[in-house]
């Protein structure tokens, strides 16, 4: 389904749609307020920008020189072009220690890849820690949102959810009641489990060690509990020094939750005595992104989710409208780069208000780049033929300044004399809940030249 | 100062009064205008459809009929961001024309206040004034202050209105979120973009807007619809129209 139509059924329970925006612009009017109280806001984007183009521009030296780094801590890296590879490198590490419980803190990179399914199939019971993650993994679901995976989902029915699941009261929706649940849920989870896995947020490759930012220290939990810890990165996750997370630090939690830093900055640089760590660094497209300079910059996404946040359309249409891993204004840029046929909705699911670009903590062009896609869709024949014939006919007239002159006079006179149930008929999509303006006798260019006529200049 | 005035195609159809309100608002501050005939569209719905082929003839079309004037002035953000920030993109790079065209074309508030340097505006406007913060006008050319970056900017449309007498300004929950309009968006995503136009109306009913202004009749033409609809008792009138009406330079010209 297009976006449009999986929208307009997000829509059709209004309330819903109005709670979950009210829900997000609450989290936005946050950011709002932290990033008003660093008095360097903006040169802390504008640096964390130039750190990030600064590593794209030398990528494949920053990761040799991680992998060196974290090859001496007595980390294993490990390489995946795409997908599959990383799925099969993962299984392969469980499978050599016959590890049949996995336990998992957020990675929207293994999200990316449907790792779960792919472990599932082969026997592995894996659990999402994330209380988001875990809600909709019972719910056999997939996150709506990148920081907010649950968003979507009401108190009430994450109630439902634990009663069927977790054996909670029935009708039961008091938060701290559902989350205590969950805590000892999870913590037998945690104790059975033979290996962690988590996501990346920062690789150091001066140190060849990892950051992983959450809240509810889950990731610390997974992967210092049992013997084997699985970090599985997308390759722009790079940043060449640990100074540098002196910037990023102090804007992702700000820009994600309006928190000044994540609960837990957790860094890992080796594995415990008698121990392994594994990373994984993967590609999956992202290189054929680099090498395009206009789309480029959006590997330079840290995943905060605050474009998601502040873009009205996602938080009136729902992150599940975009049919994609990653939702909002940098999952409609990403998305469709991967699958272009089938994404092909997702750049005009956006008014261009530039919102996403003016709040972006690493300053990319996100409206920029959703405009110039539409041109690559263009491009490949995908933007629909009724769209592109009437922007040849539109752009047929206006190249002819009688014709749009001739055409408007008509479009007016008829607009003005055709009975309303005419104007108003199901084809008018403006007109189902909107009225069309007064069609004026005379166009402006009329009035005017008549106004001339009368001041005795004529035309100046 | 000779100036040419660029009349966005909807507005030379449907709202021949901004046009005019434009052209009173330029005379007032003693600047002569003059109306290139051969124009019509700058080529947004084209480019913002991704059609750049279509949109290409109507960007040079554009830099034909406005060549050689000293400013190009337009009552629309979204329009004269087309022309500065995506004409060098459709135009050629080496044409020296184009660049100077695109340099030349000013939004009104814009070119009121850095051109003219027009400060304080003589007038009076007794009622309760809801600005709606167009996004092109605001996140592209800069007019104002956008919530997101925190950085101070004065809003140019507010400054201008904001010595009138009697006028009030109303507080909105949300002061720059938008409308929903977005060209063939309000079409295509018809459910979300309406829902976006409520949310906005409702923003200025609650805060007691009594008339609502914007710099772009795109945005207005999609709140007036709905407000139309929903038969809310709230006036629309686009920023040229008010200070028309403000200084009182308005006469004879408003015919609907």
């Amino acid at each position: 389904m297009s976006h449009p139509a999986l929208a307009q059924a997000f829509v059709d329970n209004r309330e819903r749609a109005q709670w979950h925006d009210k829900a997000l612009w609450f989290v936005r009017e946050k950011r709002d307020r932290m990033a008003a109280s660093v008095p360097e806001w903006e040169l802390l984007r504008e640096t964390a920008s130039g750190i990030k183009r600064h590593t794209q521009s030398r990528m494949a030296e920053y990761l040799e020189q991680f992998e060196a780094n974290a090859t001496k801590n007595g980390i294993v890296v490990h390489w995946a072009t795409d997908a599959h590879e990383h799925n099969e490198i993962v299984l392969s590490i469980l499978q050599r220690h016959s590890v049949k419980r996995l336990v998992k803190s957020k990675s929207m990179l293994t999200e990316e890849c449907h790792l779960n399914p792919f472990l599932e199939k082969h026997g592995i019971d894996v659990v999402d820690t994330d209380l988001g993650e875990r809600i909709v993994q019972l719910r056999k679901e997939t996150p709506s949102h990148i920081v907010l995976p649950a968003i979507h989902i009401r108190k009430e029915e994450v109630g439902e959810c634990f009663h069927e699941h977790l054996g909670t009261e029935k009708g039961a929706s008091d938060p701290n009641y559902l989350t205590e649940a969950a805590r000892h849920h999870l913590r037998e989870r945690f104790c059975q489990a033979g290996a962690g896995l988590t996501g990346v947020n920062f690789a150091i490759a001066e140190t060849g060690g990892i950051v992983i930012c959450t809240n509810e220290g889950n990731a610390d939990l997974g992967v210092g509990l049992p013997k084997i810890h699985i970090a599985c990165m997308g390759m722009e996750k790079l940043l060449p020094r640990a100074k540098d997370l002196s910037v990023f630090l102090r804007l992702l939690a700000r820009s994600a939750t309006g928190q000044p830093v994540t609960t837990y900055s957790s860094h890992f640089h080796g594995p415990q005595p008698g121990c392994e760590m594994h990373v994984v660094i993967v590609d999956n497209g992202r290189t054929e992104i680099l090498k395009s300079p206009e789309f480029r910059r959006s590997l330079d996404c840290i995943r905060c989710g605050a474009c998601m946040n502040t873009c009205p359309v996602y938080r009136r249409s729902g992150g599940h409208s975009y049919e994609a891993t990653v939702p909002g204004p940098i999952g409609s840029i990403l998305t469709p780069l991967q699958t272009p046929e089938k994404h092909n909705s997702l750049p005009f699911a956006c008014t261009l208000c530039g919102s996403c670009t003016d709040v972006c903590p690493v300053k990319i062009d996100l409206h920029q780049q959703l405009f110039t896609l539409r041109e690559l869709l263009d491009n490949k024949r995908l933007i629909g033929t009724s769209k592109k014939l009437s922007m040849k006919v539109v752009s047929g007239v206006m190249s002819r300044t009688w014709l749009f002159n001739l055409l408007g006079g008509i479009a007016r006179t008829s607009l003005r004399f055709m009975p309303r149930f005419l104007i108003y008929n199901p084809l008018n999509a403006w007109g189902k809940q909107r009225d069309l303006p007064d069609a004026p006798k005379q166009s402006f260019r009329q009035q005017y030249a008549e106004r001339q006529k009368q001041k005795g200049g004529g035309k100046s | 100062m000779k100036v040419a005035l660029f009349i966005p195609c909807y507005i030379d159809q449907f709202y021949p009064h901004v046009g005019m309100a434009t052209v009173a608002v330029l005379e007032h501050f003693g600047v002569q205008v003059d109306f290139p005939d051969a124009q019509t569209c700058c080529g947004q719905p084209m480019a913002n459809s991704g059609c750049m082929d279509e949109a290409r003839p109507l960007a040079e079309k554009f830099v034909n009929t406005f060549d050689g004037y000293e400013y190009v002035v337009a009552p629309s953000g979204s329009c004269v961001s087309m022309v500065r920030n995506h004409y060098d993109h459709l135009c050629d790079h080496h044409d020296e024309r184009s660049a100077m065209v695109r340099r030349r074309t000013l939004e009104l508030s814009e070119f009121l206040t850095t051109v003219l340097k027009v400060s304080n505006v003589p007038g009076r406007f007794p009622h309760q004034v809801g600005l709606h913060q167009s996004c092109h006008g605001l996140r592209e050319l800069r007019l104002g202050p956008s919530s997101e970056v925190m950085k101070p900017r004065d809003g140019m449309m507010e400054s201008l209105l904001t010595g009138l007498e009697g006028i009030r300004f109303s507080t909105l929950s949300r002061r720059d979120e938008c409308c929903g309009f977005g060209g063939t968006f309000a079409v295509a995503e018809e459910a979300i973009s309406c829902m976006m136009g409520d949310d906005r109306v409702n923003d200025h009913v609650s805060a007691g807007t009594e008339v609502l202004t914007a710099g772009d009749m795109s945005c207005l033409m999609h709140l007036e619809g709905i407000i139309r609809r929903r038969k809310i008792p709230m006036r629309v009138m686009h920023f040229a129209e008010i200070m028309a009406e403000a200084i009182g330079a308005e006469k004879g010209v408003r015919s609907v």
